[in-house]
């Protein structure tokens, strides 16, 4: 299980009086190693986590411990407090935390992690502070608790025809020991007001308005502006540069050169900071700097993609998955596919380029970094500053989109070490053709498939040769090795980080001779999460060939899916929970092909419906896509159909189709989208280069559907995007007869109309 | 050389070089951080501002141009964000991440002034030059036909 904030005897709350007669309610994370040494002893007390602060007048101020990308969880963590301290919400004032993960517990964004994770304990911190306020309210009245009730905000004891506002008590509530919270009883769903309801952004008013609110909007008196060069080959190092003549340049008042940061965590480049962004990026326009290439210097797309199709005949250098017999139950199918399948690079392009706002002051930061790893960056920092992690003040403002892109801190690292560095505060904002051309790839990926299918039409046979890549630099040294610690890591092939295939990956196990093979080929640049990793590339490649293979059989693609979800699964290796459910993933599939009428409408020449699903991130979705492609192999896609599970409930539906809505658009953009890399250097710089799909090529319509199954809930950032990849691509099959095997769709004449 | 022009209804005159894209005088010279930097190419729309009731790209819009002319952003689309749009976009929960609503927003109003009920592809082809990376596009639609159908209210501040 992931790491999660559970309320059980490793947390404890506390209630603390505020001034004006309010109280706070704290919970305290008892940091492992005291539990270690068997509790907490005389250890000084903990710092308390305001998750709940009540204010006389009843007006709640709930933390939203979470940095906030876009997927709504600003709104969502606070809505689950709410909802079981039982307040209308109009009576909360949701307020950012900072990064303090001693009084909120973990702190990230990722992996659609944040609603799992939090579900039921944020649930029970909202109901410890209501229960305190009964309490509170029991012993002043002289009534027993057990007989009072609430109304959203106000304390009701019916008997004797009492009741309070929350603010009333909340002083009083103040001075209680809050209770056990495993304890305590959470509501009934069925009674839930603000959960399962709609509820807009809480910064809404702030982006409408324009006021400031994110990273790169941080204003701090005496600030600069800074722009980084880095090495157009990928990972060099910088050598010299013509510092004077840029340092002589209107506006500039610092050029330097960073050296790599000790420890990892930036890249070498060259700083420029002057009074205005504007003056360092018309500076950097003059800056010549002599560089050394590293080892990404032998990156190419196009070379990369022929060596795939080698190793691809030389025979696989693994072999992470073997059931059955493969090869002897291809050698006698009825009928054999055998295909080879491609997608790209990625870059992540959100619409603000990283930045971070620095002030280094006697010893100690203070930064705001909008990332979605807020915990990771602070020993890296210190590190490369060379102070103690308890000097760094870490604020997180709102990010403008991430997708992934800011799970990676290497701008955080470098805004530190450049405010340190001129002795002021400085705002290091990267251009876009800094973030295209820095970034942390999606990597590309090839797959050799074969596939066989028996007389009766059922997928007997699945051999899948892998290429993928490992990484070419060994990785960091450990800045302070501790005694007997090897400085080192481990050496050998290490696979680049999302560029890998789980052995379990679904038609894994539904099959009975099923192989999956690797071979790595050693890759420079560096390679990281991209929404859905690893999901957003393999579901193409999966559920296209799956296509491709009902075809083959003569079946209609939802019934051979539905037909292959009917197998009997061979278990999961002793000790492995969960995984993969057929159920629920045939319940979304039929109520999909339900919802748009599959294989019951007549559409005209050239238009077609196209199927896919996919299971990621704990999430079962599966779509359909009405697509029309016209003479000139022009795509519109008309409209889309989503059916997901993620469980017993949606915790903020208008939040959730918004959610659903961006997922299937980013796919559909992924579709025509690549970064070819060319001796270490992205060919592509800006949002001309890399066509982020814009308003009339989107779908006017996608009708999204929830399937509520008895599991408790799931994220929703991540899991709707990758079966629309492969659900477009099958539609452009029926609509055409062309199958797409490789990715982007332009390489095959398409584009959006 | 200073150069002097209406912000926001206000006489603002600002010292810097002529070349100085209006994007950065705004946010760096006058604490005005509502137009976003998205791209610095004119491809993503998030530094939309209006210039003489057009809307244009500050990225790409050197101070020179804006000289006597008057100057709107996303500050002063209302006193008080209560422009049609703006109130759409709110209770429609338009913004997913929000860093390109603001350019969106007067792109959308420029569009309304000209064009006060638009069909969905005027406004696709009105909106076209601007990005949502997060793919808001259906809830846009649905925020510039919401405003039209609040009925008045779709002035803008230079069209007082």
């Amino acid at each position: 299980m992931s790491p999660s904030l559970t309320l059980n005897r490793r947390s404890f709350l506390r209630a603390t009086a505020i001034a004006g007669g309010g109280f706070m309610l704290a919970s305290y994370f008892e940091p492992l190693e005291l539990l270690a040494q068997g509790g907490r002893g005389n250890a000084a007390p903990l710092e308390p986590n305001a998750f709940v602060t009540i204010d006389a007048n009843g007006i709640a101020t709930i933390i939203a411990k979470n940095p906030e990308i876009g997927q709504g969880v600003k709104v969502m963590l606070p809505m689950l407090i709410a909802e079981e301290l039982d307040i209308e919400w109009k009576d909360v004032r949701v307020q950012q935390g900072d990064l303090n993960p001693a009084r909120y517990g973990p702190q990230s964004a990722g992996g659609s992690t944040a609603t799992p994770t939090n579900w039921e304990p944020m649930r029970r911190i909202g109901s410890a502070a209501r229960q305190m306020l009964i309490t509170a309210a029991a012993q002043s009245w002289n009534v027993p608790a057990a007989e009072i009730t609430t109304t959203p905000g106000r304390l009701v004891h019916a008997a004797s025809n009492k009741s309070a506002g929350y603010g009333e008590f909340a002083a009083a509530a103040a001075r209680l020991t809050p209770p056990d919270p495993a304890t305590l009883t959470l509501k009934d769903p069925k009674t839930y007001r603000l959960i399962g309801k709609p509820m807009p952004g809480v910064d809404n008013h702030k982006i409408v308005t324009g006021q400031p609110l994110f990273g790169s909007d941080i204003k701090v008196p005496g600030m600069l502006h800074a722009v980084y060069q880095r090495s157009p080959v990928i990972g060099g190092k910088a050598i010299s540069a013509n510092l004077d003549a840029i340092k002589a340049m209107p506006g500039v008042k610092h050029a330097f050169i960073v050296p790599e940061s000790n420890g990892g965590g930036s890249m070498s480049g060259v700083a420029i900071v002057a009074d205005s962004w504007w003056y360092a990026e018309t500076a950097r326009k003059q800056l010549q700097v002599k560089w050394e290439d590293g080892a990404t210097a032998n990156d190419s797309s196009a070379a990369f993609s022929k060596r795939a199709a080698e190793l691809s005949i030389e025979g696989a250098q693994t072999t992470p998955r073997k059931d059955g017999d493969p090869d002897s139950a291809l050698a006698s199918a009825a009928k054999v596919i055998e295909a080879a399948y491609e997608y790209p690079f990625l870059a992540h392009a959100p619409m603000e380029p990283p930045n971070a706002t620095a002030v280094f002051k006697d010893g100690k930061l203070e930064i705001w970094a909008g990332t979605q790893q807020p915990g990771g960056v602070v020993s890296t920092m210190a590190s490369a500053l060379g102070i103690t992690p308890a000097n760094i003040t870490l604020h997180m403002p709102r990010m403008g989109g991430s997708f992934g892109r800011r799970l990676y801190n290497d701008y955080v690292v470098e805004t530190a070490v450049i405010a340190k560095t001129v002795g002021a505060p400085v705002q290091l904002r990267w251009s876009r053709e800094d973030e295209m051309r820095q970034e942390v790839f999606r990597p590309a990926g090839y797959h050799f498939l074969k596939g066989g299918v028996d007389a009766k039409g059922s997928l007997v046979a699945w051999r899948n040769h892998f290429v993928s890549f490992s990484q070419a630099t060994p990785p960091p040294a450990t800045p302070n090795p501790q005694p007997g610690q090897n400085p080192q890591q481990p050496q050998g092939p290490r696979p680049s980080p999302s560029s890998t295939l789980s052995p379990t990956e679904f038609p894994a196990r539904f099959v009975p001779n099923f192989a999956t093979l690797n071979s790595m080929m050693p890759l420079g640049v560096t390679t990281g999460a991209h929404r859905a990793p690893g999901s957003c590339a393999i579901a193409f490649v999966m559920q296209s060939f799956v296509d491709e293979l009902a075809n083959a059989a003569g079946k209609d693609p939802v019934q051979f899916r539905l037909d292959l979800l009917a197998n009997t699964p061979i278990a999961l290796p002793q000790g492995q929970g969960g995984g993969f459910n057929a159920e629920r993933m045939t319940g979304v599939l039929k109520l999909v092909a339900e919802k748009s009428a599959w294989g019951k409408r007549t559409l005209p020449k050239g238009t077609a419906m196209g199927v896919a699903f996919h299971f990621s991130h704990q999430g079962y979705f599966a779509e359909v896509a009405e697509v029309a492609v016209d003479p000139t192999k022009r795509i519109k896609v008309n409209k889309v159909w989503v059916a997901g599970d993620i469980g017993m409930q949606v915790v903020n539906p208008i939040n959730a189709e918004s959610q659903v809505q961006s997922a299937v658009i980013d796919g559909l953009s992924q579709m025509m989208l690549e970064i070819t890399i060319d001796g270490g250097k992205v060919a592509q710089a800006n949002y001309d280069t890399y066509p982020v799909m814009r308003m009339r090529q989107a779908p006017a319509e996608i009708e999204i559907h929830f399937l509520t199954s008895d599991n408790n809930p799931t994220g929703l950032g991540e899991p709707a995007l990758p079966p629309i990849i492969p659900a477009v691509a099958n539609a452009l099959f029926a609509a055409t007869g062309v199958r797409v095997r490789s990715l982007p769709l332009s390489k095959h004449g398409f584009s959006w109309r | 050389m200073p150069v002097t022009f209406t912000l926001n209804g206000k006489a603002t005159t600002v010292d810097a070089p002529p070349e100085m894209p209006l994007l950065w005088v705004l946010r760096d010279m006058l604490n005005l951080t509502g137009a976003k930097y998205g791209c610095g190419a004119g491809e993503c729309g998030a530094c939309t501002v209006h210039l003489r009731g057009r809307a244009v790209r500050s990225c790409k819009t050197p101070l020179k141009n804006v000289a006597g002319a008057a100057v709107v952003t996303i500050e002063g689309l209302s006193p008080d964000g209560s422009h049609p749009l703006q109130k759409a976009w709110e209770t429609l929960d338009v913004p997913e991440c929000g860093y390109c609503q603001a350019g969106q927003i007067m792109a959308a109003a420029a569009l309304l002034t000209a064009k006060p009920n638009p069909t969905d592809a005027e406004i696709d082809t009105a909106m076209n030059g601007n990005l949502c990376r997060c793919g808001t596009y259906i809830r846009i639609r649905q925020g510039i036909h919401q405003a039209v159908r609040s009925g008045s209210g779709t002035k803008t501040a230079e069209a007082k």
